[in-house]
């Protein structure tokens, strides 16, 4: 059983069939590392012992019958941003303390009909808003390769509840760089699909246009299992693009020779770490030892992308986060009239990050700013998404840093928010372009904490990404569990 | 273009969030250096462009407009902070 956490999603549901162990004896293997490990780390905040159990002797059931299911037996934690029926989900935020959902989101229907095992909801920033986890109402997550510094965030539960082995894997959303950014800091694979792969319905919106929910993982097999588990056109949500996911999993083990990768020189200039740079350049010769074929280019208007984003997210939260009014969900705080209600709940039930972009979001939108700040920011949106069609013209795919430099300290950039804001610069125009992107573990600085090298596609061509991902993992193999929580 | 306390009591207003006068003046200092962060933007010609909202270009689908299985009332409130039997509670709207 202790090999479980070096195991893929595929080689632990051979084990299950051939009943080398059971999925109930796989969850409480899990539950037990939960048990002793969270105290000191806080990926989780709430874990389902009952319903872990329950739905693992479902799932032996359904083996013992002969069933299949990709996710057949398979302990998995979820971000606390995805609707679970029956079971909280707080967004992090005091403003959904105690609000369980009447119904799943879509990615988890399809979960359970493939036959996963829900062991708890892990912590984010509040409403998925941050970029160290330190937003949450509840409690901070660390960074298990280093209890001092952050795991990166807003999936920075999901991303330390994985490289530390407290779940086979999880789904994270990312809206801006929120399953990438803390997939890098944490050593593990990330992946967010194109915009419109993964149905977002009963994803509690943070950026309708920008947010997808993806894949965290500690090998690219299992990324390309969930993946396909998860993606395909959702009738109810009106952004799902109507497509028949291709077999993810027949990309693994594809060669590479010959594979344009494309350099963009303004990835490798400002403010990126220099050890962060070496690393990234270093597993970039890799991919060229194997036959890819580097190409230099330039994303021109990659330096306006950051701005354009914070106009964006901020615009679309505060129309998105009009809805905690006191009245159908979450908190009430009362007042002698219904708008001092609504004060009340949204400034006791909001914290800082939150109430700061709803502000910043209305002052966009406002009357006589609409077309000096959302406008334009759409706009532009426009140029950068042309920049990666003129790339794509010449390579196959991107290859950049995930963030400009490794895990950073807590508390560190919490009262600087365009300070926190930049760790995402180099994640944000997969998002701003709606194209799939991938952060890959690559090695470990001086401080031995993990690097992470992104790869970016062409619109739902996530294949491409999990065949270089796979390419990689093979070659350079890099430590994906700390010393420290090994079995 | 300075942002002032004024600007963001008033924005604070508009989004229904009653901010302590600390968090007015913090965020009337942090909002006024984004937003001049953001100000780049207009060295950007964008006259021409259209506005990009669904990244890969897509209008939005509609499904068809039938009788589908929804919730019953118990489930629709059953979250609400203050109920009275089916109903949400909410203070008087209408003044009498």
């Amino acid at each position: 059983m202790k090999d479980v956490l070096s195991m893929t999603i595929n080689e632990i549901r051979s084990c299950l069939r051939r009943r080398e162990f059971t999925a109930l004896e796989l969850t409480e293997f899990f539950l037990e590392r939960i048990r002793k490990y969270d105290k000191e780390i806080g990926c989780y905040l709430s874990v389902r012992e009952d319903l872990a159990k329950e739905m693992a002797k479902e799932a032996d059931r359904r083996i013992k019958a002969g069933e299949d299911g990709l996710l057949l037996g398979i302990p998995m934690g979820i971000k606390d941003i995805i609707c679970t029926k029956g079971i909280e989900t707080t967004c992090a935020s005091k403003i959904l303390k105690g609000f369980v959902p009447p119904y799943d989101a879509t990615v988890i229907e399809r979960m359970k009909k493939e036959g996963y095992v829900f062991l708890g909801k892990l912590n984010m920033d509040e409403f998925a808003m941050g970029s160290s986890t330190e937003n949450s109402a509840f409690q901070i997550t660390r960074n298990p390769w280093d209890r001092d510094r952050s795991p990166g965030g807003s999936s920075g539960g999901s991303a330390a509840a994985v490289a530390m082995g407290l779940c086979v894997t999880a789904l994270g959303t990312d809206t801006g760089g929120s399953i990438r950014q803390p997939a890098s800091f944490c050593g593990i694979f990330g992946l967010k699909p194109t915009y419109g792969a993964v149905s977002r319905f009963g994803l509690i919106a943070f950026a309708s246009s920008l947010d997808q929910i993806g894949p965290m993982a500690r090998n690219v097999s299992d990324i390309a299992v969930v993946l396909q588990s998860i993606a395909g056109h959702d009738p109810r949500d009106s952004t799902s693009i109507p497509f028949s996911p291709p077999n993810y999993a027949s990309f693994l083990g594809q060669e590479i020779k010959g594979l344009r990768i494309g350099i963009p020189d303004e990835y490798f200039t400002e403010g990126i770490d220099e050890e962060v740079k070496k690393g990234v350049l270093q597993a970039i010769d890799t991919l060229i030892g194997l036959g890819a074929e580097p190409i230099k280019l330039s994303l021109p208007h990659t330096k306006y992308a950051l701005a354009t984003y914070y106009i964006i997210c901020t615009a679309e939260a505060s129309s998105n986060l009009a809805r905690y009014d006191g009245v159908k969900y979450g908190m009430r705080v009362n007042g002698k009239d219904i708008v001092e209600m609504y004060k009340k709940t949204r400034v006791m039930g909001f914290g800082k990050e939150v109430k700061r972009r709803i502000i910043l979001g209305t002052y966009v939108l406002s009357s006589g700013y609409y077309d000096a700040y959302y406008k334009k920011a759409s706009q532009v949106r426009t140029l950068i998404k042309k920049d990666f069609e003129e790339a794509f013209r010449i390579c196959d795919l991107i290859v950049t840093p995930t963030s400009p430099t490794t895990a950073f300290k807590l508390g560190e950039r919490i009262s600087d928010p365009l300070k926190m804001y930049l760790s995402d610069v180099f994640t944000i125009p997969a998002n701003l372009a709606g194209l799939p992107a991938m952060s890959c573990p690559c090695g470990f600085d001086s401080k031995n904490l993990p690097i992470g090298l992104q790869l970016i596609g062409r619109p739902l061509d996530e294949g491409t990404l999990l065949k270089v991902a796979y390419a990689l993992e093979q070659t350079i193999n890099v430590k994906k569990i700390p010393d420290k929580y090994e079995c | 273009m300075k942002i002032t306390e004024e600007t963001v009591r008033y924005v604070a207003h508009l989004s229904r969030i009653e901010l302590s006068e600390e968090e007015i003046r913090e965020f009337t200092y942090q909002l006024d250096a984004i937003l001049k962060y953001m100000d780049q933007l207009k060295e950007v010609k964008t006259s021409h462009l259209e506005p990009t909202s669904h990244a890969i270009g897509m209008k939005p689908l509609l499904r068809e407009d039938k009788v589908e299985g929804s919730f019953s009332q118990e489930e629709s409130v059953m979250n609400a902070p203050e109920r009275k039997g089916p109903f949400f509670k909410v203070p008087p709207v209408i003044e009498v």
